[in-house]
């Protein structure tokens, strides 16, 4: 009975993790399969967790759920000008728009919150038990009692699945992205593929940051994303740039997430940076580990 | 351009770039000793990163290898009480340097060895020498008295002489000597040729059968984490005497921005070092008099960086040179390079 309640634990708070990265390993995957690489992700996560924030406070989870979107789709904007519609090198830009990000999220905060940024508390999104499923023993209660935004992202990957490789427009962004050259030739207005992908990519990402403010923390704090956004671009690495890969990826960053409350569970003696180290250590070995570079589109960051 | 942004947000923007003014260059001391004390650290670390993207290297990570260097530098540091200054001094620079490019060496491993993009590889280390800061503060080096999660403070010997009357140290000096000694490396040596050679066109360097392009990337990028990890010795042994988290404010970071401003010359990184220097310094003072936060200056950073990068499409596309640049071997010799110096 007791490995139960850790295990059903352990597999909750995995999930729980899971769920704000697999939001915006889905984004990234868009724009990657259109050839973009975005590390303004990182921003437009911390960007919509602050939105989030205000909105929720403003008008409920809902409403913080449409700011995170919002601030999202903005930061990849400002991305899209600079790295699509210049041209300008692609990982520089992004870098910076992180960095301006973390800057303003930073302003915007304390000059909303005062200098010492109290501790927030924003309305959150309740478990929502799924009638039926959740009577399923073991699995049931820890799948089917999420938050709503969990649903979101688990019908998301299905969704992405089927407009990547099932849908015309799919097609074209996926041509976009091994090349754009013949994308071209073939009629498909290749910047717009792009700047369109990398918007919903960055939407998704702010929907990932809102989830962290909605549905994990419940609260915000300057640069709470913690290189989050960077996780999900090394996600997409893993999961091969593909729905159900990145889908297995962010419930193992997830699993790593979770084992420091089961080893606290425990009463394992382990320093806590340990745990902090884990993501980052794992997303290194995931990128080395013989996924190497196959199934990357062709000119992706080009 | 600050000046609208600043007002767009509400604050009262003169007086606030009247505080960021006087904050960087009002006074002798707002020179010395905040200005140039910020800029020692963005030149070092910008001449690494300079160096790095010469080659092609994409380090984002000078924040980590800072780290690295730090908490080397906080620990030979403590264990030279005994030895003469210059000595000291000398062990914790070497020391820290060497830190930087071991916390290099796992990105350079990844990059040549599975093709792991250095990008990604050096920006999660980043978190990962936070975490062993946060680590080593709590634990091994955390202060006898145990009081706060911070080491304790450096062995008198290996801290560097101060200007008198003011912070400045003697890592100013330093900075200026390696900005001359990497200007002479890049335009005066076989070293630096092939550097900007694999930088330029890395195929073009490959087929021409005489530069082992992985090589010369994989030491540059060394060679940029020791400048970082240095960077972070120069810090403890001169400013902050003792380690502690957030050590940086993100120098890793605004050191970009300072390389790309400077168009990867290592001369021109000590003056827009010295420029960023003072933003930050004026950045202080800015929060002190207006109420502005220090964090909008990486908004004013980014937006520097962003400014460089499409000033230089417009450049590239109104150059010729790019026929010539993609046409292979023999061209290499006589293109720019990509910054267009």
């Amino acid at each position: 009975m007791e490995l139960e309640a850790v295990l059903t634990g352990f597999l909750a708070a995995a999930i729980r993790i899971a769920t704000p990265l697999l939001l915006a390993a889905t984004g990234e995957l868009i724009n990657e399969r259109a050839g973009v690489i975005n590390l303004g992700l990182e921003g437009a996560m911390l960007a919509g967790a602050l939105a989030s924030a205000l909105g929720a406070l403003a008008g409920g989870p809902w409403l913080g759920v449409l700011a995170g979107l919002g601030a999202g789709l903005l930061i990849a904007a400002v991305f899209s000008a600079a790295a699509i519609g210049a041209g300008a090198q692609q990982i520089i830009t992004g870098t910076a728009v992180t960095l301006g990000t973390v800057g303003l999220t930073g302003m915007v905060y304390r000059s909303a919150f005062g200098p010492g940024g109290l501790g927030l508390s924003v309305p959150t999104f309740q478990p929502l038990p799924v009638p039926g499923l959740r009577q399923i023993p073991g699995l049931g209660p820890v799948l089917f009692e999420q938050p709503v935004l969990t649903y979101v992202a688990w019908l998301l990957i299905p969704a992405a699945g089927w407009f990547l490789f099932r849908s015309f427009w799919g097609l074209a962004l996926r041509a976009t992205g091994e090349s754009a050259e013949a994308a071209r030739a073939a009629g498909v207005p290749v910047k717009r593929v792009r700047v369109l992908a990398t918007l919903a990519g960055g939407a998704l990402g702010g929907l990932g940051g809102a989830t962290l403010v909605l549905a994990q923390v419940g609260t915000f704090a300057e640069k709470m994303t913690a290189g989050r956004g960077f996780i999900a671009i090394a996600i997409v690495v893993l999961g091969r740039w593909r729905p159900g890969g990145v889908l297995l990826g962010a419930l193992l960053f997830g699993g790593a997430g979770a084992l420091q409350f089961g080893f606290q569970a425990q009463g394992v003696e382990v320093p806590y940076q340990v745990f902090l180290v884990l993501p980052y250590g794992l997303a290194l070995l995931a990128l080395a580990g013989g996924m190497g570079r196959s199934g990357a589109p062709g000119e992706l960051g080009r | 351009m600050l000046g609208l942004g600043l007002a767009a947000a509400g604050y009262d923007a003169p007086l606030a770039l009247g505080a960021l003014f006087r904050g960087a260059f009002g006074s002798w001391d707002a020179l010395v000793s905040a200005t140039l004390v910020r800029a020692v650290p963005l030149i070092v670390l910008g001449l690494g990163i300079a160096l790095a993207f010469r080659a092609g290297g994409l380090n984002i990570g000078a924040e980590g290898q800072l780290y690295a260097g730090a908490i080397a530098a906080t620990w030979i540091g403590l264990q030279v009480g005994s030895w003469p200054g210059p000595a000291a001094i000398s062990a914790v620079w070497v020391g820290a340097a060497v830190a930087g490019a071991l916390w290099m060496a796992v990105p350079v491993l990844l990059r040549v060895r599975f093709g792991v993009l250095e990008v990604i590889s050096t920006l999660l280390l980043n978190f990962v020498a936070e975490a062993a800061v946060s680590y080593a503060v709590t634990g091994p080096l955390r202060e006898a008295s145990g009081a706060y999660p911070q080491s304790d403070p450096i062995a008198v010997s290996a801290r560097l002489p101060l200007l008198s009357g003011s912070r400045l140290h003697l890592g100013v000096v330093a900075a200026g000597l390696l900005a001359v000694l990497l200007w002479i490396l890049f335009t005066r040596t076989v070293w630096g040729f092939r550097l900007r050679a694999v930088g330029l066109s890395p195929r073009a360097a490959e087929i021409s059968g005489r530069i082992p392009v992985n090589r010369v990337l994989g030491a540059a990028l060394l060679w940029s984490g020791a400048l970082a990890g240095l960077g972070g010795g120069i810090e403890v042994s001169g400013v902050t005497y003792s380690l502690f988290q957030n050590l940086s404010p993100g120098y890793g970071f605004t050191a970009i921005a300072v390389a790309l401003l400077a168009r990867l010359h290592p001369l021109g990184v000590v003056v827009t070092g010295v420029l960023f220097g003072a933003l930050e310094a004026g950045a202080q003072g800015m929060q002190r008099e207006a109420g502005v936060p220090a964090v909008a200056v990486a908004v004013a950073e980014a937006g520097v960086i962003l400014a460089v990068l499409l000033a230089e499409v417009v450049v590239r596309k109104a150059a010729p040179l790019r026929v010539v640049r993609r046409s292979g071997g023999q061209a290499v010799e006589d293109a720019p390079s990509p910054q267009g110096t």
